[in-house]
């Protein structure tokens, strides 16, 4: 990677970081442990090169089709999308607030959202037809869906795992973002994943695991996946921290539910950088 | 006898098949489930079929996903498992998401009521009428024969919007001469009486016919009105239809008193204020079990044609 483009990606991710917690403050019930662990895969899914998208046209039949299943867990979208334009910035300052269309779970009301999330599960399924479509359109567009670990629990994703791997979707990404936690719980003291790494590859899908914090190595993957033509789905497994950057949520095992004060949240700004 | 008897799924297969061929954006999804002239459309489009396996859940995300893209996709699955093992799909990415995209997603459910007679309870499908109904955005379809059934291909095709159409699983006698229009009006007068009515849809329709016919040899002329489109019917045409009876009875193989036919036939009544006798006829607030044949089925919950008969003459007696 060269050093503009990282540096763009670090600088983003502060920003990010920064406006995530700023949306929290305006409104609390937005999820911001789980948004503030996929923030550099977001970044480098925009910022990187990686998606193709027009904001003028969100519809735009040549784009990447992204699928945010993780909706709660994706508030950190929401300044990515205003800072390219898909709409008005002012949006941001209005989240939460009857006629807003920036809730705590994103609808595709929202331009540059695909698809209704808030219930877990349906993501990978839906990015499943897509890609056949694609295929038969002849479309060089490729379909990336973004799950949580605990989302996996869903029983319709192994349904789509294994269509996809009998199908050898070649031009379908899906993204974990893997930070271990669940609603109530570590996932490790719900029902362990193992190695998800291993289940997907006995699915039929290719698999690549990295350090989701680790920009230039999401950006890498990412950009593998986005290049790789080869027959079969790729898996990308991001090893996350729930809550990076959230002060006493990181890694807190209750941290789904848990908002911040609006003054820890201050605390948290004056920072110079995402502790 | 009528014996111009037919499968709905394999007569309107047969027109799909037609269709198919020259709009190359119709797909065809099924979850493990066939019947002979699917093995000819398979065969025919092996690029804009597939067997999602016995994945319900699976199916419709993925019929979702390729509406997304712009095709006019079918799903294809027994009724209750397209139904209720997916409901919450179904809800998702299609009630809600047709809302805000434009999709063109039909799923075709095979097994109304009882017509899966001997699979007992699982495979019955008593609930879809009043839960698919709940559901904005998606029209509920249900064919009386397979003449109603084949004439749904152009509508489903080339109409955007979520539909369920509800088939019987067994083969039909026709009510419908062949190349019947049916209306957008959503409902056929089928004989003509004066003072009582009964509303039927799907399969009832013949235990109504049959009872209509009874009826008439004991010298009572009455009504009978098909019901196939149950959702978005022509509410005011059908209220003034039903304004010429002083007793109305809906006959449903469903839940009666639950958001099925009767419910639609009650707030029709309260919202155009008519006055008549009105009685629903179908399944009471439990399953069953015990085997036996069709008509023995309904019988257990006293929904058959010749229950209907008893009351309407009892009424007419009194």
């Amino acid at each position: 990677m060269d050093n503009k483009l990282k540096e763009l990606l670090e600088q983003k991710t502060q920003d990010v970081w920064r406006e995530t917690l700023m949306l929290h403050k305006r409104s609390p019930e937005t999820r911001v442990a789980s948004s503030l662990s996929c923030v550099e895969i977001l970044v480098a899914m925009y910022y990187g090169g990686i998606l193709k998208y027009d904001p003028a046209d969100p519809d735009w039949e040549g784009r990447d089709r992204f699928i945010v299943s993780k909706g709660h867990g994706s508030i950190s979208l929401y300044p990515i999308l205003a800072d390219l334009g898909f709409f008005p910035e002012e949006e941001l300052m209005r989240i939460g607030q009857a006629g807003s269309f920036l809730g705590s779970i994103p609808d595709p009301v929202i331009p540059g959202y695909e698809t209704v999330n808030g219930s877990l599960g349906h993501g990978l399924g839906v990015a499943c037809g897509m890609a056949v479509g694609l295929d038969r359109k002849k479309s060089s567009s490729q379909v990336f869906v973004m799950v949580g670990d605990g989302e996996l629990y869903e029983g319709s994703n192994w349904e789509a795992l294994m269509f996809a791997g009998h199908h050898g979707l070649n031009n379908l990404t899906l993204i974990v973002d893997h930070n271990k936690i669940s609603m109530l719980d570590f996932c490790d003291n719900i029902i362990s994943h193992g190695s998800l790494a291993e289940k997907f590859r006995a699915f039929d899908w290719k698999v690549a695991e990295f350090d989701g914090h680790n920009i230039e190595e999401a950006h890498r993957h990412l950009e593998a996946a986005r290049n790789d033509n080869s027959s079969g789905p790729i898996a990308l497994i991001a090893h996350t921290v729930k809550g990076k950057g959230g002060g006493h949520l990181e890694n807190d095992s209750l941290c789904h539910i848990k908002s911040l004060k609006p003054e820890h949240v201050d605390e948290l700004l004056e920072k110079e950088e995402r502790p | 006898m009528n014996n111009n008897i037919k499968p709905m799924r394999d007569v309107f297969l047969a027109g799909l098949i037609e269709k198919m061929e020259h709009d190359p954006k119709v797909f065809f999804l099924a979850a493990d489930f066939g019947a002979p002239t699917l093995d000819i459309l398979r065969e025919k489009f092996p690029d804009r079929f597939l067997n999602v396996g016995i994945a319900e859940q699976n199916l419709i995300n993925v019929a979702a996903g390729l509406a997304l893209e712009g095709f006019k996709v079918c799903a294809y699955a027994i009724a209750p498992f397209i139904t209720m093992r997916c409901y919450e799909q179904v809800k998702v990415n299609l009630a809600l998401m047709s809302q805000v995209k434009e999709m063109n997603v039909t799923l075709i459910g095979v097994g109304a009521g009882f017509s899966y007679v001997v699979s007992g309870p699982t495979h019955h499908s008593v609930e879809d009428i009043s839960i698919m109904r709940t559901l904005p955005n998606v029209e509920v379809l249900s064919p009386a024969d397979w003449v109603a059934a084949g004439s749904y291909v152009d509508f489903i095709v080339d109409n955007p919007g979520i539909k369920y159409l509800r088939f019987d699983s067994q083969p039909t006698p026709a009510v419908y001469p062949e190349a019947t229009e049916f209306a957008d009006k959503g409902y056929n007068v089928l004989s003509n009486g004066s003072k009582a009515c009964i509303v039927s849809t799907g399969y009832m329709t013949q235990e109504a016919l049959e009872a209509a016919e009874k009826l008439q040899a004991a010298g009572i002329d009455i009504s009978v009105i098909d019901i196939f489109k149950l959702k978005n019917p022509d509410f005011k045409s059908l209220a003034d239809e039903l304004a010429n009876y002083e007793y109305v009875i809906s006959m449903e193989e469903g839940f009666i008193r639950k958001g099925g036919l009767d419910s639609l036939l009650l707030n029709l009544i309260n919202d155009h204020k008519l006055n008549f006798r009105f009685e629903a006829v179908g399944l009471d607030d439990n399953y069953k079990f015990e085997l036996g044949n069709r008509r023995q089925l309904l019988a257990n919950y006293k929904a058959e044609s010749e229950n209907v008969v008893d009351r309407i003459k009892e009424h007419f007696s009194e």
